[in-house]
């Protein structure tokens, strides 16, 4: 875990003080909406449908325990005792009053937090793998890249003000698990003979213009980040649109000017600005990475978890779905889903953070991670703890085995309480779950995403089925894309056809895995292999059966 | 015949709590059945100009209707908005509660 130096203390601490005289500026009339919102949305603080939101970032996922019982303490004293963890591994609390919010974020400082940058046109919470430094695939640990990024991006003057918000991802593996593709810059750590650097992708993004990134660097030295992604920032600065807000990501700019011409002028760039960086970075990465030192392990026989296993088939069964190879012999990743049927994707109450922490304590290295995928991992848990650690997951409805599975599902909060969305996500959510809970494990692997608007918080064009919540003639409608994928196969999903209404769109997807049930050529291959092999058309006519469409699509087989 | 036009009410978010309200035509209100509705779109739009903003944040006209006396948002997002959440019996639905 990284350790908050004098200087990140004294920070934090300074631009909260800030931002409470910010606060009282705005209260007393001194300062205006208008003038108020950037410096608002800098510190994390947005106005919602209900009320204020706060969003805190989780620097590349991770948490450890006291830091975990911090924000079980913010929701319990200024929220309504939950929070709700997002797919940019965020924690936003729902219902702050505004005069709460300094002292909430007093509280976050005690433990090394904050919500600086988690909103606004600056760079963002900096994400990475969640399984960063525990899996076994895993080429190095991402974190200390992501950490040397925070600390150089966090108020960097140069970067305050961009022509639109830009998001970096980092991953350490062979097997993204981070979305790189969907990320304005994406940093994967590669090997080249002895050295060891990052392949740079870059000019990605979803929202109402989904793209994916494209290859700006096979190979970047590591010695080489920061003054290439400065110089990114800086061509992105420079073409960047700032005349039209929906054309303003670096995506754009990639688009419009093609991927050469913008390598071309990182490079130039680069070269020029390589030496002012004179090493000073290098250090700061070093002792940054000195505070990532993998725990010390031990050894233990695995009786108890073989015997449990053999004889417990629901232990089995979450150990069948939520365990992830870890590096070290007699370890695993545990991911604690946050996807209980029918209840609200991504939250934890109070209660269940509490759990979570004790639980990292005793069995996890202290150690926690939240996944964008919007859940809690204990990423080194040794397996001859697993029963116990198990039946205390279950006696808090924490022992969801469904992870991957049909009710693992993203969803942003939509139009129950984001201000931007055209429709709600969270009871479509709810409601898929509940009626596929039967069988999800007949259905296998399938990721369903869920946004309520265009933004596509709830990243839909990346769901093998994804649902998009818009507004059409004054009532709710869903249009569903399928084929889409986040990992290493990264694809945009296709769009179906028109959208549903509210009470249509569950028996559409009902009829998509019924559809897909008779249609896969065996009990293994998965619905995006399915879908890959057959095409949109039999998916289609499941969806629209008694359209003209569907017609058409009959005939024309 | 053009449709008639729906009647309207002033809508804003309250400065330091967040929450919805609603002007009443003299104060502004947690209450959305307490909303004045307004009939005609000029009278809306001068009062838009012209209620306190201390602490009403982003005011703006919302469609409404009139059931029983009581202003009733006629737009989903609206009806959302009056209601509160429909995850957890948060917002309006616990304010009322404790009525």
């Amino acid at each position: 875990m990284y350790n908050y130096t004098d200087f990140d203390r004294a920070f934090v601490g300074q631009r909260n003080h800030q931002f409470r005289a910010q606060i009282a500026r705005r209260i007393s009339g001194a300062l205006t909406e208008d003038e108020f919102k950037p410096l608002r949305l800098m510190n994390g603080v947005y106005l919602q449908l209900h009320a204020y939101m706060l969003r805190v970032a989780i620097p590349y996922g991770t948490l450890n325990s006291a830091q975990m019982r911090k924000l079980a303490e913010i929701a319990d004293r200024w929220d309504k005792g939950y929070g709700h963890f997002t797919t940019r591994q965020n924690i936003q609390f729902n219902w702050p009053a505004l005069t709460d919010i300094p002292d909430m974020l007093d509280a976050l400082a005690e433990v090394g937090m904050h919500a600086i940058q988690t909103s606004g046109n600056c760079v963002r919470n900096v994400t990475a793998d969640h399984f960063a430094g525990a899996a076994a695939d895993e080429i190095a640990d991402p974190r200390p890249t992501a950490e040397l990024l925070r600390q150089w991006s966090t108020d960097h003057p140069e970067f305050a003000f961009l022509g639109r918000k830009f998001k970096l991802a980092v991953s350490g593996s062979t097997v993204d698990r981070a979305v790189l593709q969907a990320h304005d810059v994406g940093l994967q750590i590669v090997r080249q003979g002895n050295e060891r650097g990052y392949r740079v992708l870059v000019g990605g993004g979803l929202g109402r213009t989904p793209m994916l990134g494209k290859l700006l660097r096979a190979f970047l030295p590591e010695a080489d980040l920061l003054p290439y992604v400065e110089s990114i920032l800086q061509v992105f600065n420079t073409l960047g649109r700032r005349d039209n807000k929906y054309k303003a990501r670096i995506k754009f700019a990639v688009h419009e000017h093609g991927i050469n011409a913008i390598r071309k002028q990182v490079e130039a760039r680069f070269s020029q600005q390589r030496h002012t960086f004179a090493g000073n970075d290098r250090q700061v990465y070093r002792r940054i990475k000195a505070d990532f030192a993998p725990p010390v392990f031990k050894d233990a026989p695995l009786d108890t978890y073989e015997a449990e296993r053999r004889n417990n088939p629901v232990f089995r069964a979450f150990t069948d779905t939520n365990l992830t190879p870890h590096h070290a012999a007699g370890y695993t990743l545990v991911t604690v889903s946050l996807k209980a049927h029918g209840q609200t994707p991504g939250d934890a109450s109070a209660v269940q953070m509490r759990l979570l922490a004790d639980l990292a304590q005793q069995y996890g290295h202290d150690e926690l991670r939240i996944s964008h995928e919007q859940n809690v991992i204990l990423p080194h848990v040794h397996k001859s703890d697993l029963p116990a650690l198990f039946a205390r997951l279950r006696h808090a409805g924490l022992a969801t085995a469904n992870v991957g599975l049909a009710s693992d599902m993203i969803a942003c909060p939509g139009m129950d309480y984001c201000a931007l969305a055209t429709a709600r996500s969270i009871p479509i959510a709810q409601q898929i779950a509940r009626r596929l809970q039967t069988r999800e494990r007949e259905v296998g692997p399938l990721k369903i995403k869920i946004s309520g608007c265009i933004n596509a918080c709830g990243h839909h064009h990346l769901g093998h089925i994804g649902i998009l919540g818009l507004e059409k003639s004054g009532k709710e409608s869903y249009q569903i894309t399928l084929g889409g994928d986040a990992g290493n196969s990264a694809a945009i999903g296709e769009r179906m056809g028109p959208g549903f209404a509210y009470d249509q769109i569950i028996p559409a997807v009902d009829r998509l895995i019924d559809a897909y049930l008779e249609l896969r050529a065996t009990a293994e291959e998965s619905f995006l292999q399915a879908y890959r092999r057959l095409g949109s058309a039999p998916f289609k006519r499941a969806l629209y059966p008694e359209t003209r469409l569907a017609a058409e699509l009959c005939h024309a087989l | 015949m053009s449709k008639p036009k729906p009647l309207q009410i002033l809508t804003a978010n309250h400065l330091t709590r967040g929450d919805v309200i609603y002007w009443s035509g003299h104060k502004w209100s947690n209450d959305p059945a307490s909303a004045l509705l307004f009939c005609s779109e000029e009278r809306a739009k001068e009062a838009l100009n012209q209620v306190p903003h201390a602490i009403a944040v982003g005011p703006y006209l919302a469609p409404a209707e009139a059931i029983d006396g009581k202003a009733r948002p006629l737009h989903f997002r609206e009806i959302f908005r009056s209601l509160g959440p429909s995850n957890y019996r948060h917002g309006k639905q616990q304010e009322a509660r404790h009525v």
